[in-house]
């Protein structure tokens, strides 16, 4: 007997499949718009990083005299109203908007991910209790939320990530809790639980990491929406507070009174917002197309 | 049906509640002493400070302060303005016309122009139509409302003059305020000054519009795309029905459902979107005062605004929520 044809067949098929993680990898680096987003994420990342080096100019010190120049050679952007150079602004506004954005996003995770986790392992009384006080979040709609914790904590970056964190974390926690609800009835937890495996345990081991792929995709989308927030609060005189600190949202404030002369000063940072949005709403669309590919059409 | 309505207004009721404990204690617990410190801020005395306390009865037990202040809310008493002292009832109840004209605005441009792009975008998917809607929609939910609004601005108003750019109304019409509606002021002025009016409402509307523009197209698309490939729709294709009728009949009756509650849950976009459209559009509405309020310390106004704002979005998702149960049989009759 010569060797069976189909196991002819089964050697000749690459190996694909190496873990969930780098399978997810590879097809996120194969998904056009998804790579797009990731180049748009990283020319501000950068362009934070080494603002210092790309700028010839300080973002802080201007003279009245130089004030509203129109782009050129020298002033690639133009010059804002006090004559900073709007190029440096752009790129150090990057630092303070990606970073408070981001880690605001960060703070709605944590907080979300340890209420939502709590509620859905706990069940019962403290899932009820938890799950009000997520509604109550929940029923002040939008940039209103944040809005009002900044009037409350007053100004500043740490207040402004709290504020639009607090904001956020009712997604994580709904979303969260409602993974690991689904989860409770699975097999594989039922296996587990059914083995004499602890209730934290299997939170920890087999549902944890299993609900984890929707609160990744959610949070690259919500980066984008918080960019936007971030830059909201500025807009409306909520910002870092320190007038000298280029933050995105605020420098739009102090141009939309000379729209007619110097529009350029809306463009450029309202670009840069769209932009660094545009990328981080690609990159969340295609993580959720990496890591369930069941979506895929 | 009326069981249904009644369970979710139960539900409403500790998410109110909560939220009404939480606004209370916001002023209490303001940075900067006590809340009437917070209140006067650079100007506190301590003879002001002492004339607030009293005059607020700040000085008494937590708990008997926070019964009185749901007692006065139950007969609609949300306290007044330290700014200009007036009821803030009475301010938001003049201020609210403009708000609700400014969403309805912005709610017929997102659903107007939201539903045709998802259905010429699900017609073909991943050709080259549905490309760019695909696009539109990821540039309208990463546009900031004021970059957009302050762009419309620029091209239309300062560029192209062919629109007003700030108020609900050019003032020197000089129309009296009857409703408070401005479109319908004007209609009752005559004069054809609602065209006025009118046009004062595109800019802010479509600013105000472009994000749930962005989401019901998708939700569209792809709620269209979901039906189509359903066994009923190859059915009805394959017993010769024009392809007017599989989409009237067959797809778009079913595609509504999720159309329906993706529109409802807008509208709470839509009012946390009106402070910044208000603030870019210089709109007398509600949006702008909360804005105004909290640079004037007006903490009253503000904690009512939160809770007032957190009711109409309660209300209108139980609205959408009977709706939808009203749409949809499999939900009423489960």
């Amino acid at each position: 007997m010569t060797t069976p044809p189909v196991a002819i067949e089964v050697a000749s098929i690459p190996r694909t499949s190496r873990g969930l993680w780098r399978d997810a990898f590879r097809r996120l680096m194969r998904n056009g718009p998804a790579i797009v987003g990731m180049v748009c994420i990283a020319i501000f990342v950068f362009g934070a990083l080494l603002a210092p080096l790309i700028a010839r100019y300080d973002p802080t010190i201007g003279s009245l005299a130089d004030g509203r120049q129109g782009p050129s050679l020298a002033h690639l952007m133009g010059t804002d109203l006090q004559g900073r150079d709007e190029f440096a602004r752009v790129l150090y506004g990057a630092r303070i908007s990606l970073t408070v954005g981001v880690v605001a996003v960060f703070f709605g995770l944590v907080g979300g991910t340890l209420v939502g986790a709590i509620a859905g392992g706990a069940g019962g009384l403290v899932d009820g209790v938890l799950m009000r006080v997520v509604d109550v979040l929940l029923a002040v709609p939008g940039i209103l939320l944040a809005i009002g914790i900044v009037a409350w904590l007053g100004h500043g970056e740490i207040q402004i990530m709290l504020a639009v964190g607090i904001s956020y974390s009712p997604i994580f926690a709904r979303l969260l809790r409602g993974s690991l609800l689904a989860l409770r009835e699975s097999d594989y937890v039922i296996a587990a639980r059914s083995m004499g495996a602890s209730p934290t345990r299997i939170l920890m081991r087999h549902m944890l990491p299993n609900a984890l792929t929707p609160l990744i995709v959610q949070a690259t989308l919500a980066a984008a929406t918080a960019i936007i927030d971030v830059a909201g609060l500025g807009f409306l005189g909520l910002g870092p507070g320190d007038p000298r600190v280029a933050e995105w949202g605020e420098m739009l404030t102090d141009s939309s009174k000379f729209l007619q002369s110097a529009p350029y000063l809306i463009l450029f940072p309202g670009a840069a917002i769209v932009i660094s949005a545009i990328g981080f709403n690609l990159l969340g669309d295609g993580l959720r197309e990496a890591l369930d590919p069941r979506l895929k059409r | 049906m009326a069981r249904f309505i009644i369970r979710r207004l139960l539900v409403a009721i500790p998410v109110l509640f909560g939220l009404s404990v939480i606004l209370f204690m916001f002023l209490r617990l303001l940075p900067g002493g006590g809340p009437a410190e917070a209140i006067l801020g650079q100007h506190a005395t301590p003879e002001l400070v002492a004339k607030i306390t009293a005059s607020q009865g700040l000085d008494r037990p937590i708990y008997e302060q926070y019964f009185e202040y749901i007692g006065r809310l139950f007969h609609g008493d949300f306290g007044s303005s330290f700014v200009d002292g007036r009821q803030v009832l009475d301010t938001f109840l003049i201020r609210f016309p403009a708000t609700i004209e400014l969403t309805i605005g912005a709610l017929i441009f997102a659903v107007g122009l939201g539903i045709p792009l998802g259905r010429l975008a699900a017609r073909h998917p991943n050709s080259w139509t549905d490309g760019i809607v695909t696009a539109i929609s990821l540039l309208g939910i990463s546009i900031p409302v004021f970059v957009l609004g302050y762009t419309l601005v620029f091209f239309f108003g300062v560029e192209l003059h062919w629109l007003p750019t700030f108020g609900q109304i050019d003032l020197r019409l000089d129309i009296p305020p009857v409703t408070h509606f401005a479109v319908i002021d004007a209609i009752l002025a005559g004069h054809w000054y609602v065209i006025d009016a009118l046009a004062h409402l595109v800019l802010p509307s479509i600013a105000l519009g472009t994000i749930p523009l962005a989401v019901i197209t998708r939700i569209t698309r792809a709620a269209v795309i979901d039906v189509s490939n359903e066994d009923y729709v190859r059915t009805a294709r394959a017993k010769g029905l024009t392809d007017r009728r599989v989409n009237d009949r067959h797809i778009m009756r079913n595609a509504w459902l999720p159309v329906t509650t993706v529109i409802g849950l807008q509208v709470g976009a839509l009012l946390a979107g009106a402070v910044l459209t208000e603030t870019v559009f210089s709109w007398n509405g509600v949006g702008s005062w909360v804005v105004t309020s909290i640079q004037n310390h007006d903490y009253i106004v503000v904690q009512s605004l939160v809770l007032i704002f957190a009711s109409i979005f309660l209300l209108v998702n139980l609205i959408v929520d009977v709706g939808y149960a009203f749409l949809n049989p499999r939900i009423r009759y489960s």
